[in-house]
């Protein structure tokens, strides 16, 4: 007979307690902010997340007609335009953000997992900006993988990861980059919700009263 | 335990302020549609720049003297594929970080034989059309020892009149005569993409054999694509590039990388380590603080500290 005690420890419960507690619905959807929240510099977060949308979005159009439309097509041009634009978009936004956030030193009050998380997902969504660039099938395509697999190559990741074959950049452009930017940037918006928004630096009265 | 003592890098007060009304999934939608507008103009505006690849054949014809003596150097051994070591061949080292060569380490992984695949190979492959002295040429050449190879390849000069060798009966000039008809036809680019039969979408052969080439250099040279010109982060026309990776293309243009035979592998660690710099500041003394040092901060937060009032000034 199933019992109370024994739903408790299903891992389906303990999933949901887990999640609600770390994470209520008024959290992950809050209705206000901290009076602290009011800079213009808040803007390039979300900004990012929507140039990033706006990169899978131009991206899948692309990917619907193949690697080498946008060459014949003027309007598969524009598409690739766009998402060229949503890529430069995408790293400004980040770039400001990163930098906003370092001199606010966001990592404070148990935040740091939200830092690292941000962190990597930069770094994720330079591999995937340069799989991008040598999988245009242009010149530049040729010239960025030719150039670029000496660094690769000098750390022995190039044993593995050709920058040459069109194929496997192509794949890593497509599937294996994007999941990875898109978890991190959920898990990294994700905490976001669960820590709030960093509070300023403490003042003299806070501190002696915190 | 012991509670730790309150550090101002790493920890904060609990907030006890008021708050604010805040449509998140509001602003959320007026970002992305501000956002997609700002892109649509940008594409707009600026589009995207698309130069054409080069071929093989494309190289042959428009500069034959350069696609010929790259093929003689890759006879002798002296183009940049030949001799580049791992992950192609086992031709040299690779650069050295300190006493390591990861490059080496990682073994040969992407076999590419200079010699056999970008010239012998697809000329074994020709079957109609071919002649009789590139026949007997071929037996010739797959005859002979390594040595011998060398002294024909080394004995044969590329000049303007076309390909030349004392040695009586050096196969090389009628290699590279008939390389240079099949790459002007397109048959070498076919050759070399197919190598692993009908489906391929490795360029790797093809690219190397491109780049051995001074031609493609002088493209990109002419585009201001070079390492010199910070030509990693950039592309063709007037386009931003990979902004992006300034920081790892600066390192390349400064000392000791810029003269170091290790440079790629040099830059590639100081860019793990500023990385891991990145990545692990919030645990590390020192730099964590740079941003309260700084005080701009206090620009971002100053309608909070106008707020709060000069009597609680940010303990800096």
């Amino acid at each position: 007979m199933t019992t109370q005690h024994d739903i408790s420890r299903q891992w389906t419960t303990r999933a949901r307690h887990g999640l609600l507690s770390a994470l209520p619905a008024d959290k992950l959807l809050p209705d206000g902010q901290p009076t602290y929240v009011a800079s213009w510099i808040y803007v390039f977060g979300v900004a990012t997340v929507s140039a990033l949308v706006m990169v899978i979005a131009t991206g899948c159009v692309l990917a619907i007609y193949g690697p080498t439309w946008w060459h014949v097509s003027s309007i598969g041009h524009f598409v690739n335009s766009l998402h060229l634009w949503s890529v430069e978009v995408f790293f400004f936004a980040m770039i400001v953000h990163l930098w906003g956030k370092f001199f606010m030193a966001a990592w404070r009050g148990g935040r740091a997992l939200t830092w690292m998380t941000g962190g990597v997902t930069f770094l994720t969504s330079i591999g995937a900006g340069l799989t991008g660039y040598v999988s245009q099938t242009n010149f530049d395509a040729q010239w960025i993988a030719t150039q670029a697999k000496d660094g690769i190559n000098s750390t022995g990741i190039g044993s593995v990861f050709n920058l040459l074959d069109l194929g496997q950049m192509l794949m890593w452009h497509i599937v294996l980059l994007p999941l990875a930017a898109v978890a991190l940037t959920g898990l990294h918006v994700l905490m976001v919700r669960v820590k709030g928004v960093v509070p300023p630096f403490a003042t003299e009265t806070e501190h002696h009263h915190g | 335990m012991a509670k730790r003592p309150f550090n101002p890098d790493r920890d904060v007060a609990e907030w006890h302020g008021g708050s604010q009304p805040y449509d998140l999934l509001r602003e959320g939608f007026v970002a992305l549609i501000a956002v997609a507008i700002l892109i649509t103009s940008l594409a707009l505006l600026f589009g995207s720049p698309d130069e054409k690849s080069v071929t093989i054949r494309s190289w042959a014809r428009a500069d034959a003297t350069d696609f010929v003596t790259t093929a003689l150097g890759e006879l002798s051994g002296a183009t940049t594929s030949a001799g580049y070591g791992a992950p192609y061949n086992h031709a040299s080292d690779g650069p050295a970080l300190g006493p390591l060569h990861i490059q080496r380490m990682a073994g040969v992984t992407i076999a590419v034989d200079s010699i056999q695949d970008f010239v012998i190979a697809p000329l074994d492959s020709l079957a109609a059309g071919r002649s009789a002295s590139l026949t007997a040429a071929l037996l010739r050449w797959h005859a002979a020892t390594s040595p011998q190879r060398l002294l024909w390849a080394n004995a044969t000069v590329v000049g303007a009149l076309g390909v030349s060798s004392a040695p009586a009966g050096d196969p090389v000039p009628e290699l590279l005569s008939s390389l240079s008809a099949m790459a002007t036809s397109g048959a070498l680019d076919q050759s070399l993409i197919a190598g692993r039969g009908f489906f391929s979408m490795d360029y790797t052969k093809p690219l190397l054999f491109i780049a051995d080439g001074n031609w493609f250099t002088t493209l990109a040279d002419r585009q201001n694509l070079l390492g010199t010109q910070w030509g990693m982060m950039n592309e063709t026309g007037s386009y931003p590039g990979q902004a992006w990776l300034w920081l790892y293309t600066f390192w390349y243009q400064i000392a000791p990388f810029n003269s170091s035979g290790n440079a790629d592998v040099l830059v590639f660690a100081t860019m793990i380590f500023l990385s891991g710099l990145l990545i692990f500041l919030p645990f590390l003394p020192g730099l964590r603080s740079l941003p309260r040092w700084s005080k701009v901060y206090r620009l971002i937060w100053r309608e909070h500290y106008r707020r709060t009032g000069e009597a609680s000034r940010p303990r800096i």
